[in-house]
């Protein structure tokens, strides 16, 4: 089988041309870091730091170094400890998308709550494709103040997944690791089931929090993911090129941050483009655009020889149509076919801004497709069944034949009953449902079915005691899911 | 004076700064009614630029470039209104983006399109102390305070500025708005704000339906009306 060749859309001399860019502009203009800690690491570092403007100008020479150090490849584990997969080289997967702030059935939407991402983390784990799950809505219920370590402790109780997640404040990335070392029994260092988001503010800044999830991350050796999200014409220039050097040279100036903090702490080459619409303003995920840089942008990661995300199979859709079904799978395949290493954001509608069970049960059958797509056509003896071919002769009947029973399986990609193949008469029969309503029966099928894998008893109850700690310094009597002491 | 005010309407439409802030000094020197320039020439090019962005048929880098060729051109018609003791006559509102929240592009937008509506805006940047907040609402008494907050994490700023706006007795002086990705009704209602925009057209909306529905605030009183 010929190994399928990523998409590309830079040249290696204009991979090159974009890295220079980049370095231009961290040595020239900078980065502004609003935090004095940050500030003072980076100046001890090397970087040269205009304290009283906030302002860090990086030598190439310390991105070189700091990019020396960053691994290519790390293990991400599930939460009982068992090897998820490598996050790196060409492997592909699929993760729901993470910051939505709203629930959404059928055409009903609303605020997110804590019963909404339990939802979401059971139907997540009845999904093959979907093999990363994500702390994929807020729960209203919660403070704000600990609505990022509230998030954890519910997808951490009811699935053992890996997890895509991000702290709200500095607090909370340390409540956060004390819950992921309750859930792992203290392996969150050496077997990492989290990955935390940590984005930069487009163009080129660090907010305080930014900075300090940054450096602390690195020091507990959480991998940390970075979500640069160019916005071409509104926050980098609209020109693709532009955004994608904008994109890379935030990038770097946060691999610089962990790296200096603690050199091999493993990192994510990530990114969230967007599209602008100067129609409305809005900023579209699915924008043609947006993946375009999302490919470039991965092919600078790859460049550097780090892992690489972005986000992708998602659309800016407001209800599960066509629009949303379409754009979920051009984005999805588009970036698969880049071999970006996490594509997150199934399951996620109207700028991720919303996330629905029934779009998730439906894009898992598209990230099923795309894994297919990517495992190519296998060429050996026995798939070419010269043999076979030669014996059965014209008219031969394939239906009956050993071969077929052994090969079907995984030559083919049998998808589930969201994607309709059934014979017009078939399909009438089961009440002529599209696409969204077989969704809505699917979603209701897992929530009836689905048991996930329970977390063992004592490191459930470590993990309920670490959430009652965090409510109890923020004054917090009580939230739903959490066990009483 | 009719040809003129004509070439300053086209000049904001396009935002060709150099042409508007030279036809409005062109008007003022010839003696020009301060308030016809105001209202016929540049207030009417920005209302027809918003109607063209709600048609679909102008888009935000035009609408942002007008809205601040509409501002410098006003600076310049200021003081001829304040020799003949008026003042612009539309409501004014304060906007910002609050502190440790470094992303305004939506709040330039919204203010963008204020501008297009009729509003006086003054715009405070981004990363705003509550303090700030208040020292504007104290100094500059604004009908509208808008405050944006584009983060999880930065959103419990916009509790912040209206809790330090009570703290200094000026909650009733003003109407609160608040908006941003995170933010929801809700969150409005919880902290106490007067409304939510959920994006800016709809900022725009809420905006208008505070000051009563127009944003000239009638007759040639004082700083909004």
């Amino acid at each position: 089988m010929a190994e399928m060749e990523g998409l590309r859309v830079l040249s290696e001399s204009e991979i090159a041309e974009i890295h220079e860019a980049a370095l231009a502009v961290l040595a020239e203009c900078g980065v502004f870091v609003d935090s004095p800690r940050a500030l003072e690491h980076l100046a001890a570092k090397g970087a040269t730091v205009d304290s009283a403007t906030g302002r860090v100008r990086i030598p190439p020479a310390l991105v070189e170094g700091a990019l020396g150090g960053c691994p290519s490849w790390f293990t991400l584990y599930d939460r009982d400890g068992g090897e998820a997969f490598r996050v790196g080289g060409r492997e592909v997967h699929f993760a729901t998308g993470s910051c939505a702030i709203r629930y959404q059935e059928g055409r009903e939407v609303r605020p997110s709550l804590a019963e909404d991402l339990v939802r979401l983390a059971v139907v997540t784990d009845a999904l093959p494709q979907v093999e990363v799950q994500s702390t994929a809505v807020v729960a209203g219920e919660a403070p704000k103040t600990l609505a990022d370590t509230y998030r954890l402790y519910l997808v951490l109780k009811h699935s053992p997944k890996p997890v895509i997640t991000g702290a709200f404040s500095e607090k909370g990335l340390f409540d956060m690791r004390a819950l992921l070392d309750a859930a792992t029994g203290g392996r969150t260092g050496e077997a990492p089931c989290a990955i935390f988001d940590v984005c930069p503010s487009p163009p080129l800044k660090w907010t305080a929090i930014s900075a300090a999830n940054v450096m602390d991350a690195a020091a507990a050796r959480l991998p940390v993911e970075f979500v640069s999200m160019p916005m071409p014409g509104a926050a980098s220039p609209v020109t693709l090129a532009g955004s994608v050097v904008v994109h890379t040279a935030e990038t770097l100036s946060g691999i610089v941050l962990a790296q200096t903090v603690r050199r091999g702490a493993p990192v994510v080459w990530g990114g969230a483009p967007v599209g602008f619409d100067m129609r409305y303003g809005t900023t579209p995920l699915s924008a043609v655009e947006a993946t375009l840089i999302a490919v470039a942008t991965a092919q600078m990661g790859k460049h550097y020889g780090l892992p690489t995300h972005t986000y992708a199979a998602l659309s800016d859709a407001k209800v599960l149509d066509a629009q949303a079904g379409a754009e979920t799978a051009l984005s999805g395949a588009l970036a698969a076919l880049a071999r970006i290493n996490l594509i997150a954001g199934v399951g996620a509608l109207d700028f991720v801004g919303t996330q629905s069970s029934e779009k998730l049960v439906l894009d898992a059958e598209v990230c099923g497709m795309i894994q297919r797509a990517l495992r190519g056509v296998e060429v050996s003896p026995e798939t070419l069944a010269r043999d076979l071919i030669t014996e059965l002769g014209p008219g031969g009947d394939y239906l009956s034949q050993k071969h077929t029973r052994g090969h079907f399986r995984s030559e083919t990609c049998v998808p589930g009953l969201v994607i309709d193949r059934l014979d017009r008469k078939g399909w009438e029969g089961k009440g002529g449902l599209d696409a969204s309503a077989r969704a809505k029966e699917r979603v209701a099928a897992i929530l009836a079915d689905h048991r996930p894998r329970a977390l063992e008893p004592e490191r459930a109850g470590k993990l309920d005691a670490a959430m009652r700690r965090v409510m109890a310094d923020a004054g917090c009597g009580s939230l739903p899911f959490v066990g009483e002491g | 004076m009719e040809d003129d005010l004509k070439s300053l309407h086209e000049a904001v439409l396009v935002a060709d700064e150099d042409a508007a802030l030279k036809e409005t000094r062109r008007l003022l020197e010839a003696g020009a009614d301060p308030r016809t320039i105001l209202e016929t020439g540049l207030a009417a090019a920005m209302f027809e630029l918003g109607q063209r962005w709600n048609r679909g048929e102008a888009f935000l880098p035009e609408v942002v470039a007008a809205a601040d060729v509409f501002r410098l051109c006003g600076e310049l018609v200021e003081p001829a209104l304040a020799a003949r003791g008026e003042k612009q006559a539309r409501h004014l509102m304060v906007i910002g983006t609050v502190k440790g929240d470094l992303h305004d592009l939506g709040k330039n937008i919204v203010a963008a399109l204020l501008r297009t509506a009729g509003f006086e805006v003054r715009d405070l940047g981004k990363d705003v102390p509550a303090e700030r907040f208040v020292e504007a609402v104290r100094e500059l008494r604004p009908k509208i305070l808008g405050l944006s907050a584009l983060l999880t994490t930065t959103m419990l700023e916009q509790k912040t500025v209206i809790e330090a706006l009570a703290g200094a007795g000026l909650r009733p002086a003003v109407k609160v708005i608040v908006g941003g990705a995170p933010v929801t009704a809700q969150w409005a209602r919880e902290i106490g704000a007067d409304a939510y925009a959920a994006n800016a057209p709809q900022a725009i909306e809420v905006a208008l339906g505070l000051v009563g529905g127009a944003a000239s605030g009638g007759g040639g009183g004082g700083v909004g009306g």
